[in-house]
């Protein structure tokens, strides 16, 4: 017992130190590091999954395909297919690329399950009273799509944003075993050095980063979903059913 | 080739660790996961705590909860326990819901019937609403098995060893033998694993047809 107060006391040490909070290998850089490339591959899994999901949600086609292949994605370790691909394009890649690559493309293989299913399934969830009230008003069906299934996909997708986002964050932590900067640098060092002070500290560090951004997205969640619902509630005045719903 | 043959004895030793790792906190997650869903299944304000810690629990990275473990069950980084802990969590936080709505998603008509047959409320919970739920159950399961088999080879980073070891060597010696070895290996597992919830859905099935009607 007297050993793990010891730790505890450590760790928090060691995350209070002035000396790790600067210089450029300190918590703000390496926090700035892991934002930074959690965010490349958020935007590169949003890229691909946010259309597709459109496609696959506004057509009906290829649902059984992605859902099969999203729990086979599940089963793959992200650690081994990292330095898989590491070794593969290690003799034709040069540079920073080669470690950066390999880690990119584990992180938005992780993202794209999450953000795909969000928008299909959001999508074909939207209100099937509003999207015939919106062809009755002679929209089109780019219009119907754009101004009133996606704003209903809204809640949906975000959710997946949120689940894919949290994956990355947890597991930005392994660009360090290439070499790479971020959180994960601190816990990597920390276990080469027998350091539990820093490992622990980098862990927390990591742990603190999901729940701030979690929390985030909730509040992401209430400021841009639902203004929509409220919307969609006062245009449809007709409809007592839905305000009491909302209300 | 070569390599396997070579290496056979400890690609074993791994896998039956990596099983070990990777059942044990299945198991004792799913039977915890059973009193503490039906708790939530029954208290709504329960259903809104657990569901809400669970999630919270469920963002923790794992590699950041197998290393903050130690200094709360005062045990050794290396030791295998904090990747049974850590597992075993994430798996009663998965499942804790699962089993709530399962255990919700029960007819109601069902229950009832059981009720006019006399049926006491844990008998009704033990013979009835427990195995019509299993279906849902057998579905959070096979996720949580599934997810169980990659998480558990991040232990690799801190030198627990399981099939993740044979990605950190493949790393070290620059092999795509172990490296392969790992990845079918794991892929391999969580099939299996996944087949035979599958296989225990479908046998309880008849089960509970019987003690319907026995």
């Amino acid at each position: 017992m007297a050993a793990a107060d010891g730790d505890v006391v450590n760790i928090f040490g060691w995350l209070t130190d002035p000396a790790n909070w600067s210089g450029s290998d300190g918590i703000p850089t390496q926090i700035g590091y892991h934002l930074l490339y959690s965010a490349m591959a958020l935007l590169v899994a949003l890229a691909i999954a946010v259309p597709l999901g459109i496609v696959i949600g506004y057509t009906g086609r290829g649902e059984a395909v992605v859902a099969g292949s999203a729990n086979a994605l599940r089963a793959l370790p992200s650690l081994g297919l990292l330095v898989l691909l590491f070794l593969v394009i290690s003799p034709v890649v040069t540079g920073q690329l080669v470690y950066v690559l390999p880690t990119i493309v584990v992180l938005v293989l992780l993202a794209v399950p999450p953000i795909l299913t969000g928008t299909y399934a959001g999508i074909q969830n939207a209100d099937p009273d509003a999207v015939g009230a919106a062809r009755g008003m002679g929209y089109t069906k780019r219009q119907i799509l754009v101004r009133v299934q996606l704003p209903c996909a809204l809640p949906l997708l975000l959710s997946g944003v949120r689940g894919a986002t949290l994956q990355i964050i947890s597991t930005a932590t392994i660009a360090a075993y290439l070499g790479l900067q971020g959180l994960g640098r601190f816990i990597l060092d920390g276990r080469a050095q027998a350091n539990f002070s820093q490992m622990a500290g980098g862990a927390i560090l990591v742990a603190v980063l999901a729940l701030l951004l979690e929390f985030g997205f909730a509040a992401l969640g209430s400021l841009v979903v639902s203004p929509g619902l409220r919307r969609s509630t006062k245009n449809v005045p007709s409809s007592p059913a839905t305000i009491t719903a909302t209300a | 080739m070569n390599w396997i043959s070579s290496n056979l004895g400890r690609i074993v030793d791994l896998t039956v660790s990596h099983v070990w790792l990777t059942l044990l906190p299945t198991a004792i997650g799913l039977l915890l996961a059973l009193p503490l869903g039906w708790w939530a299944h029954r208290s709504g304000r329960g259903y809104a705590a657990i569901v809400g810690a669970a999630g919270l629990l469920y963002t923790i990275p794992s590699l950041a909860l197998f290393i903050i473990l130690p200094t709360i069950l005062g045990t050794k980084i290396l030791d295998p326990v904090n990747i049974v802990v850590a597992l075993t969590l994430y798996t009663l936080a998965l499942l804790v819901r699962v089993v709530a709505d399962g255990l919700g998603s029960v007819p109601h008509d069902t229950v009832a019937a059981a009720e006019a047959m006399g049926y006491r409320s844990w008998q009704r919970l033990l013979l009835v609403e427990l195995p019509v739920a299993v279906p849902v159950i057998a579905a959070g399961l096979r996720v949580a098995v599934v997810s169980n088999v990659s998480i558990v080879t991040m232990a690799a980073l801190l030198g627990i060893p399981q099939l993740g070891s044979l990605f950190t060597q493949g790393f070290q010696l620059r092999l795509f033998a172990p490296l392969v070895t790992g990845v079918v290996l794991c892929v391999v597992l969580a099939v299996v694993f996944d087949g035979l919830i599958i296989l225990a859905n479908k046998l309880a099935t008849p089960w509970r047809q019987r003690t319907a009607t026995s």
